[in-house]
């Protein structure tokens, strides 16, 4: 199974606070040993909403907004795609991986929908 | 035991169980005592988890306690030869035996990665039947259960727990050491490595029994293990080979069946549901296996082949003509005659239907292909191209009483009738 693996944004992400050279180096490692254990298909960090755009669907209209984007926490600022064989083996990696932010902050692991979803 | 504990240590188990056994047998180099020995570890974990909470660090708690119990055991027998000797029964074993001086200098921590190639290696060991390296690969560095391989491969368990039993015996036996090998022989072990994930991919590639889980399952693991290997031999470039080849025929699992399970021809699969993540990463590894020294490998000739539809975002962008290319390189790395009739079919894709026939009708003469129903069928298909239809037909029926499937076989008969209208 695939999972996504959702940074959530932190007001420091947002601000566009560069991370430290150690917390660089801890998730350089982190990611090295993702790749070794065969797990990371894909992964990338985004840069800040206010770079970001959305666009609101209602009927046939579309309304574009620029951002930046109020709900910090509910924004996004990097991704992983892994193969896992479950998501307790996904909790498992995510365990190993440091903060992400200097401050509190949260991941997410989604599991990705299959084609057997749609059927 | 609560179930979440469970889930936890059977999940970090899947994660390091391959590691502790390496580093394990770097220290017993015997890979059946070193399996159970980390087994041992996973019960200790289950005895001491519940009551003191699972620790910090689960990964290197199981590390440590596994290679404890390794180093309390060669101490035991190094104390036992030692009482031995003073006793004067066995001296001439001294030299040859670990003592327990030299158990003191046991690096600490081995290289991990190291430990994991061996163990490949020894997993793959020429003296084991196939279809134990399988079952061993599976069991030492995929962390798979022994109910897991049995479900993989339809087969009881107890089955699977004999083949891993004798596998263990066979290599004590043959006193295989847990070692890597060197110069020439690296490469034909490496081959044997190889042959086995591809067998374990297409085993869940080509799977038509079974229930849902089993085939991306064993497709997922053997790819899983070929991207391991890419790090453990960085340099060798049939890994890549074979990385990308996997890669490219994984892109394409969710197209290749309707939802009935009817199969759907490349050419006619609906490219959107081809996995488009998976086929960039294969390019990517194709690229650098030919950036790699050395020639290519039957591998990477087929990755190279898959590449050109994994490249073409509609059929009619395929370049056939690198195809031929492609297969041209394979035949002569490789030389069948299931792929001269591949390079046949990508041949009438190139210059047309007559350019091909010539070279499938002497593979019909050859008659090596003779049990082959692929043969007639493409036969007949150039034949149509070529409004040559009564040849067709009798090609086609010839076909259809070779064809094994009974859906391949109402296929044939159908565009044998389709001949007269």
């Amino acid at each position: 199974m695939r999972v996504m693996v959702i940074v959530k944004a932190t007001k420091d992400s947002e601000a566009g606070i560069k991370p430290t050279k150690q917390l660089m180096a801890d998730m350089g490692a982190f990611n090295q040993e993702l790749i070794k254990a065969g797990i990371m298909l894909a992964g990338d960090g985004l840069r800040p909403s206010s770079q970001g755009k959305r666009m609101r669907f209602s009927g046939a209209q579309r309304t574009v907004t620029d951002g930046p984007f109020a709900e910090t926490r509910e924004l996004v600022s990097g991704y992983w795609i892994w193969q896992v064989r479950s998501m307790d083996e996904a909790v498992e990696w995510l365990r190993r991986c440091p903060n992400p932010m200097p401050t509190d902050s949260e991941i997410e692991i989604r599991p990705m929908a299959e084609a057997a979803d749609f059927a | 035991m609560t179930r979440e504990l469970q889930r936890t240590l059977d999940a970090v188990w899947r994660i390091e169980s391959a590691k502790i056994i390496g580093a394990v047998a770097r220290i017993t180099r015997d890979v059946g005592v070193a399996e159970e020995l980390a087994q041992d570890a996973l019960v200790a974990a289950l005895e001491h988890w519940p009551g003191e909470g699972i620790p910090a660090n689960p990964a290197a708690w199981l590390m440590t306690t596994a290679r404890n119990k390794a180093l309390d055991r060669i101490r035991q027998a190094a104390l036992h030869r030692q009482r031995q000797q003073e006793l004067g029964a066995d001296a001439d074993a001294r030299g040859e035996q670990v003592t327990p001086d030299f158990v003191e200098h046991l690096p600490e921590k081995g290289d991990i990665d190291d430990d994991l190639l061996r163990l490949m290696f020894t997993a793959c060991h020429p003296v084991l039947p196939r279809e134990a390296q399988v079952a061993l690969t599976l069991k030492l560095l995929a962390g798979l259960t022994t109910a897991e391989i049995a479900r993989a491969f339809l087969l009881g368990e107890p089955t699977i727990a004999q083949r891993i039993v004798r596998a263990k015996r066979t290599l004590s036996g043959a006193n295989v050491r847990f070692e890597m090998p060197r110069g020439e022989e690296l490469q034909a072990r490496l081959g044997v490595v190889l042959e086995v994930i591809y067998l374990i991919f297409n085993e869940g590639y080509t799977a038509t029994a079974g229930d849902d889980w089993v085939r991306p399952a064993l497709c997922e693991e053997a790819q899983r293990l070929v991207r391991m290997l890419a790090q453990l031999a960085p340099q060798q470039r049939e890994v890549y080979g074979l990385l990308a080849l996997l890669e490219l025929q994984a892109s394409r699992l969710g197209a290749r069946t309707d939802a009935q399970g009817r199969p759907i021809l490349l050419l006619q699969q609906d490219r959107a549901r081809w996995d488009w993540l998976l086929i960039g990463r294969a390019l990517a590894s194709l690229d650098r296996a030919r950036a790699l020294p050395g020639n290519a490998g039957p591998y990477e000739l087929q990755a190279a082949i898959a590449a050109c539809h994994g490249r073409a975002r509609a059929p009619e962008q395929t370049d056939w003509r690198e195809i031929v290319r492609a297969y041209d390189a394979l035949i002569e790395a490789l030389p069948s005659p299931v792929v001269a009739l591949n390079r046949a079919v990508a041949l009438s894709m190139a210059e047309g239907p007559e350019a091909a026939l010539p070279l499938v009708e002497a593979l019909a003469w050859e008659g090596a292909l003779a049990a082959y129903h692929l043969l007639p069928a493409v036969r007949g298909d150039l034949l149509v191209k070529l409004g040559r239809l009564a040849e067709a037909r009798a090609q086609f029926e010839q076909a259809a009483a070779l064809a094994q499937n009974q859906r391949e076989r109402e296929l044939l008969l159908e565009r044998a009738r389709a001949t007269l209208s």
